[in-house]
């Protein structure tokens, strides 16, 4: 799906919307499920349809809860049995309370909200720990493609500029930078590179589609 | 800009015929010296209830849900009592086979509560003591002792554990009250359109609703007779309600400023029914008083006015902190009566004591009736069918919930 040195299709609509495919989703999940400690609460902010939550209840017994904005996949996520609330990002969470969850996940969001560093110290408020998973601007695809006068597209990042749902572009330096001047501690940062996990990657800000953070407050 | 309002369609959405013919029961409880002992200190008994059920009662007895229907609802939630029936019962498109309420899975029940006036004890029934209706002197009555009426008859009928109770605005309020009372006995509590204390603003509805039912002529201190019952103030006061139920996009939408009848004014002071948006409310006033009673209204708004359960139970986390019942919160955007604020004032306390809480604000025209709209049944059956499935496959894994 890499259109690089090629000319990329202009069609527009719907059939465009490549969505993150499956495999590389389930991976993403296992890498954030191994995170997770059996049987603590955990609270997943833009859960979708409730995926990862799920998995985490039924496989690590954790007591899990969900939020998401889209009607559809929180009605997706109820049906699968996981606690799920509809609620806007954009809006803050004063109705999670301070301290409720041992980990709070963020995944493949950050850059969709209109205000990260509020959603970040929300995440820090409600739970002690976080893991926050970002595409990684710095992509060597998408900076050749910036180098060559285009905004990027790649199969991680799909969507033409004009029908983005992602708002922020930021690379792994710029995340590193904001979370720490928020006030987390960076346990672990783990590039992932096609999908799968690349601890210590050589130059990985330069190779890593995306990154998986484990933060925790300070 | 607000959401368009689809064309009214009539009858159920779902395919099939629903549940089909249905007839009444009847029960008597608190009986001999188990008499209820109402919050107001009085006692009540023997109660006559009258309730409805469709689908089966599985051997486990682990597939009953409750029903609590809202102020003017009343036990015929599904079905029709004979082919002839101009209409089926009030939920009747999301109670049936299919349906968000699946009566192929799911034993379902609905009573008329206590304080009303079809069939269960009220103010209408004979006072056995002196062999005359109670019209006032029935005792003042809460949610909390409709819901302990709500609970005999549940025990009455084999059921120690529901695995589910489920209502919309004066429902909702009993759900809530349900699982504070007896939190123990609901696997699931689905909360509609509804809060843990009326507002100020509903309670001010209701004080202007039953001043016209009470300065009407006819009331006579609620010792009115069936033939000559305070029908012009009853109608009045549904007519203010009525609008409450609604929203402004709504009314704007479906009447504007559309004139019944051609398209010129008539120029006539005391005519009521010259804009369409008239003449519906005064259709429902009419229709309303001849399925109502009047004492019952005052004696079910005030009932809703006294609702607080944070007040009842020290807080909105004591009275739901105690129960292991999985929560359904859902509001509509447009519920000025029900703001989706209090949902979310729920919805807060729960997640505070660790509560399995979903909650959902449905994007509605229809204001706070839209959780007994016809157009709004598909999308609520999609979200409360699974989590009931849910909550009984969780309930039948044992344990965690």
């Amino acid at each position: 799906m890499t259109r690089i040195g090629r000319r990329r299709p202009r069609r527009s609509g719907p059939e465009r919307r490549y969505c993150l495919p499956d495999p590389a989703a389930a991976l993403t999940d296992e890498l954030i499920a191994r995170e997770i400690p059996e049987g603590c609460r955990v609270v997943d902010l833009g859960c979708g349809d409730g995926r990862l939550i799920e998995m985490l209840r039924r496989d690590r017994a954790c007591d899990v809860i969900g939020v998401e904005v889209d009607e559809e996949s929180v009605v997706e996520a109820v049906g699968r049995g996981v606690p799920t609330l509809k609620l806007d990002l954009d809006e803050g969470l004063p109705d999670l309370p301070d301290d409720g969850y041992d980990v709070a996940v963020l995944s493949q969001t950050l850059q969709q909200v209109r205000r990260p560093r509020q959603v970040l110290q929300e995440l820090k408020r409600i739970a002690p720990r976080a893991l926050v998973t970002v595409p990684n601007f710095g992509h060597w695809k998408i900076r050749w493609q910036v180098a060559r006068g285009r905004t990027p597209v790649t199969s991680l990042l799909p969507y033409e500029w004009y029908d983005t749902p992602n708002l922020h572009v930021m690379t792994m330096r710029d995340f590193r930078e904001l979370a720490t001047s928020l006030g987390f501690k960076i346990l672990k940062e783990i590039p992932i590179l096609n999908g799968v996990a690349v601890e210590r990657a050589w130059a990985a800000n330069f190779r890593a589609d995306s990154a998986l953070y484990v933060l925790r407050r300070k | 800009m607000p959401p368009p309002v689809p064309e009214t369609t009539t009858g159920p959405t779902a395919g099939g015929d629903g549940v089909g013919l249905v007839t009444q029961s009847e029960a008597t409880l608190f009986a001999g010296d188990d008499v209820l002992a109402t919050q107001s200190g009085r006692k009540l008994g023997p109660i006559v209830v009258r309730y409805e059920t469709y689908g089966t009662l599985s051997p486990e007895r682990d597939n009953a849900v409750f029903v609590c229907h809202a102020l003017t609802g009343d036990a015929h939630a599904a079905g029709r009592y004979a082919e002839a029936d101009r209409k089926p019962g009030w939920w009747d498109g999301f109670i049936g086979p299919g349906r968000g309420l699946d009566t192929d899975e799911l034993f379902v029940i609905c009573a008329n509560v206590l304080g009303g006036c079809r069939g269960t004890t009220g103010p209408g029934s004979t006072d056995p003591e002196t062999g005359e209706p109670f019209g006032l002197t029935l005792p003042f009555l809460t949610i909390g002792d409709m819901v302990e009426v709500h609970v005999a008859l549940a025990r009455h009928l084999g059921i120690d554990r529901l695995l589910g109770v489920i209502g919309g605005s004066l429902g909702g309020m009993q759900v809530l009250e349900w699982v504070a009372r007896h939190p123990e006995m609901v696997g699931a509590a689905v909360c509609l359109a509804t809060a843990g204390k009326l507002s100020a603003q509903g309670i001010a509805f209701n004080a202007v609703g039953r001043r016209a039912v009470t300065v009407d002529p006819n009331f006579a201190d609620g010792r009115y007779t069936p033939e000559t019952p305070p029908a012009t103030g009853l109608a009045l006061a549904r007519m203010i309600a009525h609008i409450t139920y609604l929203s402004e996009a709504s009314i704007e939408l479906k009447f504007g400023r559309k004139l019944q009848d051609g398209d010129a004014f008539g120029y006539r002071l005391r005519d009521e029914t010259e804009f369409q948006v008239e003449s519906y409310l005064n259709y429902q006033g009419r229709r309303f008083v001849e399925r109502f009673d009047a004492n019952s209204y005052l004696y079910l708004t005030r009932a809703m006015d006294y609702f607080d359960l944070a007040a009842e139970h020290g807080s909105l986390e004591h009275a739901l902190g105690r129960t292991d019942a999985r929560f359904l919160v859902a509001s509509y955007t447009t519920d000025w009566l029900f703001p989706t604020e209090q949902s979310r004032e729920l919805v807060r306390a729960l997640l505070a004591t660790g509560r399995d809480v979903s909650f959902l604000e449905f994007d509605s025209p229809y204001g706070h009736d839209a959780f007994l709209i016809e157009q709004e049944l598909p999308r609520l059956a999609s979200v409360v069918g699974p989590f009931l499935r849910a909550t009984r496959e969780r309930l039948a894994e044992g344990g965690r919930r």
